[in-house]
């Protein structure tokens, strides 16, 4: 049971990582990528992790994606065209992406003493999870909440009417 | 019973696919979902080593990440919003004020 749920959440999820990348339209590209969120929800499922598997769909699927899918809307984005991009790019770039998989790949295929998952395992319930985050880590926590305010300020200043016009008249 | 490595394999593939992805699009919106697919793929193996370990605070540290990626989301898009309407395009290739 638990192979046949990883096989198909895990194929899903590559499917979904390929279709973006080989889509030319960014609504396909955010489309898909919802895809990969939300299978990513149900691994972290078998993975044991309540929580996280929810806030995965809440945030990520839910808000992340709605904010790109309407940054697209907005910006009335089309179709993309396929130039040659940087030759650095590509003659660096992709033969770092290989030895880099190649590298991780043959770390974790030699690792010896990895153990497995099964569906029995104990699952980490919110209470725990919260337990842990609001006695040991609670600084961290409210530093967190600091942050996302002034990300909220930032993207309004940055995106208000005019920020990117006066940039130009220069 | 399937073994943890299946999932940092899984991960590694996503946060490389991520890369690629940064490498081959040319639209600046994709470009920064293929950095979402990076931080998500990073986040899988989080999970996988806190499931490996009986660890909450691996969990925790996803859940940092996924607040942060909101704030990075946030922020981004707004600057993306900012270069389209100063030149007015979202092709990578015609933003190029700062190269050599």
């Amino acid at each position: 049971m638990h192979l046949i749920l990883f096989i198909v959440f895990a194929g899903l999820c590559l499917a979904g990582a390929i279709n973006l990348l080989l889509q030319t339209h960014p609504i396909n590209s955010a489309l898909s990528l919802v895809v990969v969120m939300t299978s990513l929800a149900v691994l972290y499922l078998l993975l044991g992790a309540e929580f996280l598997a929810i806030a995965q769909i809440i945030v990520y699927a839910g808000a992340i994606m709605v904010l790109f899918t309407f940054v697209v809307m907005l910006l009335n984005a089309g179709r993309e065209e396929r130039t040659l991009g940087s030759r650095a790019g590509k003659m660096i770039g992709f033969p770092a992406v290989v030895v880099f998989l190649g590298v991780i790949a043959t770390v974790i295929l030699k690792a010896q003493n990895l153990g497995s998952v099964a569906l029995s395992d104990p699952i980490t319930s919110t209470e725990d999870l919260s337990r842990v985050l609001f006695h040991e880590l609670l600084l961290p926590f409210e530093v967190t909440s600091v942050l996302i305010l002034i990300a909220i300020l930032g993207a309004v200043a940055l995106a208000r009417a005019g920020s990117g016009e006066r940039r130009v008249s220069k | 019973m399937i073994p943890i490595s299946w999932y940092l394999l899984l991960s590694a593939a996503l946060f490389c696919l991520g890369v690629v992805g940064f490498l081959i699009k040319r639209n600046l919106i994709t470009v920064f979902m293929s950095i979402e697919l990076m931080l998500n793929g990073v986040n899988l193996s989080f999970v996988a080593f806190a499931h490996e370990w009986h660890l909450v605070k691996g969990q925790i540290f996803v859940f940092f990440v996924m607040v942060v990626a909101a704030a990075e989301a946030a922020v981004g898009l707004a600057i993306i919003i900012a270069v389209f309407r100063a030149r007015s395009t979202l092709a990578v290739d015609r933003i190029d004020l700062m190269k050599l």
